[in-house]
């Protein structure tokens, strides 16, 4: 009886807590949902009386003639800077990743740790020489250099989640290669490479996941309203006084979404690169 | 052998580019920022007269800065507590072979994966004075519960006059009994949201260093007479402070940067009752075109940061190095 009483407690306590962790998705949705007449201060927590999507289209499209843009655009824009982004960025880390836990040269550790400083720097000690090098390579202000930027530091963490899925491939597998007759890249490509892919789809979460939802350096590099990706553009919507709150809402929804279902349909391994990401070794 | 200095060489290759990267856009850029701290590069225009610390100078007697100091301390101690309270307890929680356990842990995880600038903008939705959380909570009865979150300049602080701060007065450090020690408001909204957004992950850390705990100890300290609190206050506790040590340097340096979500949230706030030094310096440098004052900024907060995480890497490479 006593084990019951405490079982119920413990599902009561878990429940009361899922309902606090959605009630923003609750608001989101809800406030999303209502058209502009029916947003008011006193029924916030209502839910909407029909479904409008008015506050998805105006937050989508904007409002041309208000001079309220839209978020549309940013969201293309993010695409284009992330999809390249991820790609590259694995692409380096594997490499990293593999030379630094198979082909140890002197001093790699200490390489390494190098390296993993760079994750944890507050990025403003990097943003003046940071925007006068992208000035003098003409990148400013383009999703080329947004991209460039994004790979560059996105190398610590990227090399420490291969390096330590690498780490545990037993050494006689390379050995085996070698005895055939294999060299570093014929390792790489016959061995290392195929057995990549739970690496890959970690690492490339996490730097979707990372690369969308950057501000920093997107408001740093990017100033022009139609090279900005989506969650500067999504802080510009929501700073200016004329956009009501419904289309907020709906706004930040739509800018939430990719990363969103990333998470829901690929969490298993979202979980994964979290874990990579603070347990070191 | 031939065959093996080749494969060295082409490692080696493979590795440059990113060392050139590394060096050039971390260490160099580190360099160049700390040079332009120091010289009077103050206007549009670059001017590389060296000035020394003068910009160090002028932001530590800088009210703004002092506050925002303020700000970050509150910010870190308070965010940092409430996730691992938090994520501990959810974790305990949901150890406890819980039916549904999937569904839980990704609706508690599930915020991670969205922007600050979302959190920011919903949870200025939630924190609006006139509705959201206020409204929830009067609707269920406590008709007077109206803080004014960030839109409030209240700083709380032990008052001089006090006992307690009569007595920090007396053991001199009678500097601590003012509002330059206290916490605001706006802190307390912004830890609110970020908490929401990070305790999940505390939540993960923990959960995965409980699985890692052999069912067989838990039991020998139950037959050796422990109870269920005794077992988690001898045996679970102790082998979960490795993670509890990373999960406080990944949230502190969360914190120390933080930036997107003031800036989506609350922006400075009141009498600078939610402002932060990351949030201080950009406005400085790339609003005020303060380039060596805001270097300074960038300098004071990558050396808080340093002072937190070069010590764990030193110390993870040590243990690493051991194994």
């Amino acid at each position: 009886m006593n084990k019951m009483v405490t079982r119920a407690i413990i599902y009561l306590l878990l429940t009361a807590a899922s309902i606090i962790y959605l009630i923003p998705v609750y608001v989101l949705l809800v406030t999303g949902l209502k058209s502009f007449t029916e947003v008011n201060l006193d029924t916030m927590w209502n839910l909407p009386a029909g479904l409008s999507f008015d506050s998805f289209i105006r937050a989508w499209v904007g409002d041309p003639l208000n001079g309220v843009l839209g978020l549309s655009g940013n969201f293309a824009n993010s695409l284009m800077l992330v999809i390249p982004a991820t790609i590259i960025s694995a692409i380096l880390g594997s490499m990293n990743g593999y030379v630094l836990s198979k082909w140890k040269f002197r001093g790699a550790d200490t390489l390494f740790t190098l390296f993993l400083f760079g994750m944890f720097i507050p990025y403003q000690s990097i943003l003046i020489p940071l925007v006068q090098t992208m000035q003098t390579l003409g990148l400013y202000g383009s999703i080329p250099g947004l991209i460039l930027v994004h790979v560059i530091y996105g190398i610590p963490i990227t090399t420490l989640i291969f390096r330590n899925y690498y780490a545990v491939v037993p050494n006689e597998l390379l050995e085996a290669g070698r005895i055939d007759g294999a060299g570093i890249l014929g390792i790489y490509r016959h061995i290392m490479f195929p057995i990549s892919l739970p690496g890959f789809v970690v690492v490339m979460i996490w730097e979707f996941t990372a690369v969308w939802n950057d501000f920093l350096f997107a408001v740093t590099i990017t100033s022009k309203p139609a090279v900005q990706p989506v969650t500067v553009a999504l802080n510009n919507l929501a700073g200016s006084f004329v956009v009501e709150w419904n289309v907020q809402m709906a706004g930040a929804l739509m800018a939430a979404l990719p990363t969103l279902l990333v998470y829901i349909f690929l969490g298993r391994f979202f979980m994964r690169g979290l874990l990579a990401g603070s347990v070191k070794g | 052998m031939r065959r093996l200095n080749t494969d060295r060489l082409i490692a080696f290759l493979l590795i440059v580019p990113s060392i050139f990267a590394v060096a050039l856009f971390v260490y160099g850029f580190i360099g160049w920022t700390g040079y332009v701290s120091l010289v009077k590069w103050n206007t549009l225009l670059p001017d590389f007269t060296f000035v020394g610390l003068d910009n160090y100078a002028r932001l530590f007697a800088n009210e703004r800065f002092q506050i925002d100091i303020r700000n970050t301390v509150g910010f870190t101690l308070l965010f940092i507590a409430a996730c691992l309270v938090l994520g501990f307890g959810l974790a305990v929680l949901l150890d406890q072979r819980i039916k549904g356990e999937g569904v839980f842990r990704s609706i508690f995880l599930f915020p991670m994966s969205i922007s600050f600038i979302v959190t920011g903008v919903v949870w200025r939705w939630l924190l609006n004075p006139s509705t959201g959380v206020n409204l929830l909570v009067q609707a269920l009865g406590f008709k007077d519960f109206k803080p004014g979150w960030y839109t409030d300049p209240t700083v709380w602080f032990v008052p001089a006059d006090s006992l307690v701060g009569q007595f920090l007065t007396n053991i001199g450090l009678g500097v601590v009994a003012s509002d330059k020690f206290g916490l605001s408001m706006g802190v307390i909204a912004l830890v609110i949201a970020a908490t929401w957004q990070m305790s999940g992950y505390t939540m993960a850390m923990y959960l995965a260093g409980l699985r890692g705990i052999p069912e067989e100890l838990r039991e020998a300290a139950r037959i050796d007479g422990c109870s269920e609190w005794g077992v988690y206050r001898h045996i679970v506790l102790p082998m979960l402070q490795p993670i509890t040590l990373s999960a406080v340097i990944i949230l502190g340096h969360i914190s120390l940067k933080i930036f997107d979500l003031v800036s989506a949230m609350t922006g400075p706030g009141p009498a600078f009752a939610s402002d932060v030094p990351a949030y201080f310096m950009f406005d400085t440098t790339f609003r005020g075109n303060f380039f060596s004052q805001g270097a300074s900024i960038a300098i004071v907060l990558l050396t808080l940061v340093a002072v937190l995480v070069v010590p764990y890497l030193v110390y993870s490479r040590r243990t690493e190095v051991e194994r």
